[in-house]
Formats: structure tokens, C-alpha cells, sequence
């Protein structure tokens, strides 16, 4: 089966409107990739060297980062060699199976799920730097986990920044959950371990923990928000079940770094990628997911709480290649 | 930092061709190479890096190389110069309107760092300028930004005008004038909701508040982690509300910062401040010489080349380069220093200048800012000869009358012994010959 064939495949295994949704949030970003690659192919007919330079600066523009495009560029220079390409047509699938390569690495292909305790309270602690949506992606992840069923708490752990706990608290009132908190300026660890013991007396599914905004290279900063982990730990075994990164699509190169020390503070089990109705496209977690292993659980596509997606890599190239990829299936 | 400098990526490259005369052709590809990549890591836009590069190679080759600098600081001169050339100068200013108030607007995408910096720009103004601003809830969309909003009024005892959530964005900054007017406040700054640059809707609506209150500045928010989005960002609110000026936040993070190139690029508005905490008083005006050196990841290389231009007196860097061999810098050679050192700015960043050290442990701790220099300076001074020469003499009496006698306390003076010691064994370190020759910037006083 080609691979066109298969994303296509892939994809229609999605409700249609998931995908619409997906589309129609990332239209801008598609049609701006789209168009830049198309008019690659049409200007170029032969694959060669100023065809590979194009190529690298809609990657890198895609902020997948240097290294990692020059890396790809060198296989797929290999890969049209070995298999004789002169198409640029030709090229373009190989150019989206080794994106999802460089995603997946060794690993199998699978869609990254919430691994929530079935029975049982489950713990997710969402973390990121300052402003990248933590608190509206809980608002959101609240939102879909009610619509499965489930009884969700929220824990204002935000302590810190001026009218945090009050945006939870609209949340709460939003999507019709429990919101436990202290006051501002409260100790974090306590507001969250309140959460648990109240998640647990209310017989709750899941309790979503917010956290105040950091950037990691605040060290104070990120000893707090492990320590927050670690009362989740104490308190319930095998807890926090989920520890979520959140990172903005916007972000370029430091997303990186954000990955690499969030992982070291808390032990991060996946990533929200949020903002992505934009026009930046967020490359960067390609490199994260292949240096790292972490894997993009979510993606968020606007300010509503139905604005959260499930992540799926081929949608991730899709949402890159749409149209690219309904001419290769065409053809 | 996961990111590797210009400076260490030039090291092999620098090594190679040290000696030279000129700079050839083939020396300014190689290096430009390396330009390129430390810029793209930085996330400056790939096509401002294109237009740079461009201009760096004309400029670079066949230049003569100045007597005290290798061919490939040479190139790090040019890169510099290009770099300073497109930041533009420091302007820090604010706009004073003839007739009060004075309206600023403040726009920008969502987590931009909008309402925080609103509260710190008021705190600037009347703190810094004496001025009496109120500040104005425009954001109704985001969950609790009115709250937020209020509770800095609150912190800065400041006035905030809001009319709620129910209210039309376009309304209350109206009304918010009236009432500045009335009340005799003579800045106005309105704090809008994030948006994207592409949402015709919501950019409409900017547009809609700005015709309605004529500000005198907007100021563009903007994330310095920001990618290679960020010439769209900004092109798109400078095209759409000819932003005055705009505001870096998040730089007290380790972001490189490339951004700040981006911005500077495709719009030529001058970056004026950058935000360097969450607390309110952390606004800076904006330096754009050391973004630069930010961005290329190398400390600051770059003063270092233009003192090195003028001013590096090879005999004495000889001599003080055996003496730390010998371990026999003292405090004494370090006062003697102390002149350049401030010139060069922060100690840590002298460390970090040097190829190779921030790879280094240790080196985090070596943390002088600018301000503790002149304590620094103090301390030293208030040291006898003895001491100064013999450090470990200073026992805990010394310590007090030393800290007495220079208006620090105990801790400063024990901090600045440790660091010192820390410092003697790395530079120590630095200058084992197995790291190689780096002529002329070897070590940090030079
Ligand atoms: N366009 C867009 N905006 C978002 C998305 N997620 C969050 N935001 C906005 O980003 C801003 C910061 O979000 P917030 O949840 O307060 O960030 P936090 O500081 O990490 O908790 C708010 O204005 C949100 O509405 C998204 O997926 N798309
Ligand atoms: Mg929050």
C-alpha cells in the first residue's frame, strides 16, 4: 500500500468531523505549507540541490529546527538517490513518510491516548512555561473527559499569578466541575494535595491540576512544581497517571529546552501542543518526540472549550501537506 | 543551554585559520556556515538570516585582519556591526502626548505577556517619570483577565477602568478617556485581549479601539521565545495598527532571543522594552547591543573584540596569564582590572565569553551583576595589602571589619571569596595548555 494511500486511509478512519475540525482549524497553516511546497514543485521540475536548499527553508520556517532539517535533507537526498528520483512530484511522498519517521523513530505508529486509571481517581498535572494555555487546555480537557462520563475536579495550583484562580474558577463554572483552591499566594503543594483528598471524597475520575506558569530555568521555581509532583505521588500510588507539557506552537528552538528540563523537574509523560489555528506550525515537536520520546497527546486549535483535539501525526503532516496528500492518493 | 554559541561553534574554524593576514574567501564561507546555523538556532527568521548572511560575506572577505584579532574574530566584528546595525540604538522612551492623557495601547497574541507588562509599564511610569497613569480592562474575552488586570491595580495602587465583560472593547476605552480626563490622570494604558494576527474579526476590533482613541503609542507585545512566526506576527499588527513600539517579554528565561531580530527586520519599530520577571518591576529598557550578543550565544565576545581593537596590551595579558598558571592572581591584579571589568560588563558574562566555558561546571555560580560590581569594588578595597595578596588570612573579624568598612555585609564579602577561589581554578583550568591557545581572550580581565 503507498503511503499516500494509507495516511488517506488513516485518516478517513477518523470521525469526518474530527477532521474537519483539524481542518478547518489549521486551514491557515496548511494552505500557507501547502502552496509554499506546491510552488516548489511547480517551479522546480528536476530534483536538485537548489530544490533541497527550498526545501530546508519551509521546514526550518516550520520551526523544525536546524539540525533536524539537515539531518532529513541528508536521507532524503540519500533516498532519492537510491530510489532514482527525478519527479519532484515523486518526492513529495517521501518527504512526508520521513517527517513521520523522524516523529515515530523505532516506536509503533499509534495515536497517544490519556493512560487514566480506569478504576479509580486519576491524577494529571499539567505544567509550561508562563502563557502558554495550561489553564485553558485544562478548561478544555475538562470539558471532554465530562463528555466521556467522567467526574473531574479541577485544583487551582496557580498561587501565584494575579487572577489565575479566578480563570480556573470560570472554567469550573464553564464546563459545570468542582474547582478546590486556597488563596493567592497559598502554597501550591497544598492547594494541590486539598484537590486529592477532595477528589477522593467526591469519588471523582480524574482531578486536573493546574500549576503557575515557569520558565525552567528557574531552578527555585521548578524544585517547587517537583515537589508538587511528589505529593501527588505520595498521596496516590502510581499518581500523577499524566503529566502533561503544555507548549506553544508559537515557541521556537526553547521549546527544546522547555521539553528537557519540565522532564527532569516532573518526569513529563506527553505534550499539549496549543495554538495551533495560528500560523506557526510548531515544528519543533518532531525533535521533541525524537530526541525525547515524549509524544504530543493534544493539540489545541482556539479559545473554546471544544478547541481540543487529539494528536495524531498523520494529521500533524496532513494538517501540513492536505492537499499534497489528496493529489498523491489521486494519482 | 542546549544551544552551542557562535563563539564555540567559530573555535575550529578560528584555530584552523589563525595567523592569517587576510581573510580569504573560502575562510568567510566556512564561517558564515556557522553564522547561519547559530542564527536559525536562535530562531532568527530564516530570511532575515539569508539577507545577513549576504551582506556579512560582502563585507568579510578580503578584509584585512586587524593586528590584535584572528580572522575569524574579524568575521565575529562584521557579524556584530551587521547585527548592531539592524537592532538600531537603545530608545526607551515613551510618548508624552501635547494634551493629556497620554494613550497607550498595548496588543499582542495570546500569552504574550500583555496585562503583565500593562501593570509594569504603569509601575515604570509613575515610579521612574512621576507620572499618574490608570490603566484600562479591554481584554473581555480571556476568563478572569479583568481580575488579573485588577488585582495589579490593586498591588500597584492604581486605578483600573473596566466596565465588565458584557461591554464592547471599543466602548470602554472611551469611556476609560473620559475618565482619565475627569480624574486627571496623565497616561492611559489599555490592556486588549490576545489575538491572532490573523483573525480579521478581533484585529478589526484593535483597529476599531485605535481610530476611536487616537493612542500616542501602541506597543506590541511579544514573546521572545517566539519562532520563525514572528515576522508574521509582526508584520501582520504592524501592518494592520502601525505598532510604535514593542515590548520583549520573557527575557529573563534562556531563550537566545532570535526573535528580536525578526521583529527588528520586518517592521524597523524599535524594540524599547524587555521584561525580565514576573514581578512588576521587572521592565528594563531594552539593550539592543546585548541581544545581539544574545543571539549569537556569546556572551560578551563582542565588546571584548571592540576592547581588543583598542585596547589589548599584549605584554600585560602575558603577564597576567602566568601568574594565574601560577595561581598567584590576587585580589590586588583583580582591583587593577577592575576598570575594564566594568566596562565589559557583568562578571559571569566575561565568563561566559570565553569559548568553551559555559560547558563548564561551576560556571553557574559565578553569578556578579552589574550592580554588585561596585561592591565588589568596595570589599576589595577595603582589604588590607596582606589580604589582598593573601586571601586566606581573612578570618571572621576580618571579614566584619572589611564588610563594615565597605558597606556590605559578612555574606557579600564570604560570596566574593568563594567566587574569587572559584574563579582562580577555572581560569586556571581555562589556560591549561590541553584547551588550546586563544590568543588574546584567554581569560576573562583581558
Ligand atoms: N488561539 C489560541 N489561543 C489559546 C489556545 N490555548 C490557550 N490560548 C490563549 O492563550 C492565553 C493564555 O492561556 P492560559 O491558559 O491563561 O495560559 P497559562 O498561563 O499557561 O495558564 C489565553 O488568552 C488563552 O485564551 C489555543 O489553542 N489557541
Ligand atoms: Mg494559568
Amino acid at each position: 500500500m503507498g503511503f499516500f494511500k494509507k495516511l488517506k486511509d488513516k485518516i478517513n478512519d477518523q470521525t469526518e468531523q474530527v477532521t474537519n475540525k483539524f481542518k478547518t482549524g489549521m486551514t491557515k497553516t496548511r494552505d500557507n505549507f501547502t502552496s509554499k511546497v506546491n510552488d516548489l514543485v511547480a517551479r522546480y521540475r528536476t530534483v536538485d540541490e537548489e530544490f533541497f536548499e527550498e526545501l530546508e527553508e519551509i521546514l526550518i520556517s516550520a520551526d523544525v529546527g536546524v539540525e533536524t532539517v539537515m539531518e532529513l535533507i541528508e536521507e532524503l537526498e540519500m533516498e532519492v538517490k537510491r530510489r532514482n528520483i527525478k519527479d519532484t512530484e515523486q518526492v513529495k511522498e517521501v518527504i512526508s513518510e520521513k517527517l513521520v519517521e523522524i516523529y515515530y523513530g523505532d516506536d509503533e505508529e499509534s495515536i497517544e491516548e490519556l493512560s487514566l486509571n480506569e478504576d479509580g481517581l486519576s491524577v494529571v498535572l499539567i505544567v509550561g512555561v508562563n502563557g502558554v494555555g495550561k489553564t485553558t487546555t485544562i478548561g478544555k480537557l475538562a470539558y471532554q473527559l465530562k463528555q466521556e462520563g467522567k467526574k473531574v475536579v479541577l485544583a487551582a495550583g496557580d498561587t501565584f499569578r494575579a487572577g489565575a484562580i479566578e480563570q480556573l474558577e470560570v472554567w469550573g463554572e464553564r464546563t459545570g466541575v468542582d474547582v478546590i483552591k486556597h488563596s493567592e499566594g497559598a502554597d501550591p503543594a497544598a492547594v494541590i494535595y486539598d484537590g486529592i483528598q477532595a477528589a477522593k471524597s467526591r469519588g471523582a475520575d480524574v482531578l486536573l491540576c493546574d500549576t503557575a506558569g515557569r520558565l525552567q530555568n528557574k531552578v527555585n521555581l521548578m524544585k517547587e512544581l517537583s515537589k508538587v509532583k511528589n505529593v501527588i505521588s505520595r498521596e496516590i500510588e502510581g499518581a500523577p497517571h499524566e503529566t502533561l507539557l503544555v507548549l506553544d506552537a508559537t515557541t521556537g528552538q526553547n521549546a527544546m529546552a522547555q521539553a528537557k528540563t519540565f522532564k527532569e523537574a516532573t518526569d513529563v509523560s506527553g505534550i499539549v501542543l496549543t495554538k495551533l489555528d495560528g500560523t506557526a506550525r510548531g515544528g519543533i515537536v518532531l525533535a521533541i518526540r525524537n530526541e525525547m520520546g515524549l509524544p504530543v497527546k493534544f493539540v489545541g486549535l482556539g479559545e473554546q472549550m471544544t478547541d481540543l483535539q487529539r494528536f495524531n501525526a498523520h494529521q500533524f503532516v496532513y494538517g501540513l501537506f492536505g492537499d499534497l496528500v489528496d493529489d498523491g492518493v489521486e494519482e | 543551554m542546549a544551544f552551542e554559541g557562535l563563539a564555540d561553534r567559530l573555535q575550529n574554524t578560528i584555530k584552523k585559520i589563525t595567523g592569517k593576514g587576510k581573510v580569504s574567501e573560502q575562510d568567510v564561507k566556512e564561517m558564515t556556515r556557522e553564522v547561519r546555523l547559530a542564527l536559525l538556532e536562535a530562531d532568527v527568521n530564516f530570511k532575515v538570516v539569508k539577507d545577513l548572511i549576504k551582506r556579512i560575506k560582502e563585507r568579510a572577505i578580503g578584509q584585512e585582519v586587524l593586528e590584535s584579532l584572528t580572522p575569524g574574530q574579524q568575521v565575529i566584528k562584521v557579524v556584530k556591526e551587521e547585527l548592531a546595525e539592524l537592532m538600531g540604538g537603545e530608545q526607551s522612551k515613551i510618548a508624552v502626548a501635547n494634551k493629556p492623557p497620554t494613550v497607550i495601547m498595548m496588543v499582542g497574541l495570546q500569552g504574550a505577556g500583555k496585562t503583565t507588562t500593562t501593570g509594569k509599564l504603569a509601575n515604570l511610569l509613575r515610579k521612574k517619570h512621576n507620572r499618574n497613569p490608570m490603566l484600562v480592562a479591554a481584554d473581555v474575552y480571556r476568563p478572569a483577565a479583568i481580575n488579573q488586570l485588577e488585582t495589579l491595580g490593586s498591588q500597584l495602587d492604581l486605578p483600573v477602568f473596566s466596565l465588565g465583560t458584557e461591554a464592547n472593547p471599543v466602548d470602554i476605552a472611551n469611556q476609560a478617556i473620559e475618565k482619565a480626563k475627569e480624574e486627571h490622570h496623565d497616561y492611559v494604558i489599555i490592556d486588549t485581549a490576545g489575538r491572532l494576527h490573523i483573525d480579521e474579526n478581533l484585529m478589526g476590533e484593535l483597529q476599531e479601539i485605535k481610530q476611536s482613541v487616537n493612542p500616542d503609542e501602541v506597543f506590541l507585545v511579544v514573546d521572545s521565545m517566539t519562532g520563525q512566526d514572528a515576522v508574521n506576527v509582526a508584520e501582520s499588527f504592524d501592518e494592520q495598527l502601525d505598532v510604535t513600539g514593542v515590548v520583549l517579554t520573557k527575557l529573563d528565561g534562556d531563550t537566545r532571543g532570535g526573535a528580536a531580530l525578526s521583529i527588528r527586520a520586518v517592521t524597523g519599530k524599535p524594540i524599547k522594552f524587555a521584561g525580565m520577571g514576573e514581578k512588576l518591576d521587572q521592565l528594563e529598557a531594552f539593550h539592543p547591543e546585548r541581544m545581539a550578543s544574545r543571539i549569537l550565544g556569546m556572551g560578551d565576545v563582542l565588546s571584548l573584540i571592540e576592547k581588543a581593537e583598542t585596547q589589548v596590551d599584549e605584554k600585560k595579558a602575558k603577564e597576567m596569564e602566568e601568574k594565574i598558571k601560577s595561581m598567584s592572581f590576587t585580589f590586588e591584579d583583580f582591583l587593577e582590572q577592575m576598570d575594564q571589568v566594568k566596562n565589559m560588563g557583568p562578571l559571569d558574562e566575561l565568563i561566559n565569553m570565553m569559548p568553551g566555558a559555559n560547558k563548564m561546571k561551576g560556571m553557574k555560580n559565578l553569578q556578579v551583576d552589574d550592580k554588585q560590581l561596585s561592591h565588589v569594588e568596595a570589599i576589595i578595597q577595603s582589604m588590607t595589602q596582606q589580604e589582598r595578596v593573601e586571601p586566606s588570612v581573612i578570618n571572621a573579624s576580618r571579614k566584619k571589619r572589611i564588610a563594615k568598612g565597605s558597606g556590605t555585609s559578612v555574606s557579600q564579602v564570604n560570596r566574593l571569596l568563594k567566587q574569587f577561589e572559584e574563579m582562580k581554578k577555572m581560569m586556571k583550568q581555562m589556560t591549561s595548555p590541553k584547551k588550546g591557545k586563544k590568543r588574546g581572550m584567554n581569560f576573562p580581565f583581558m
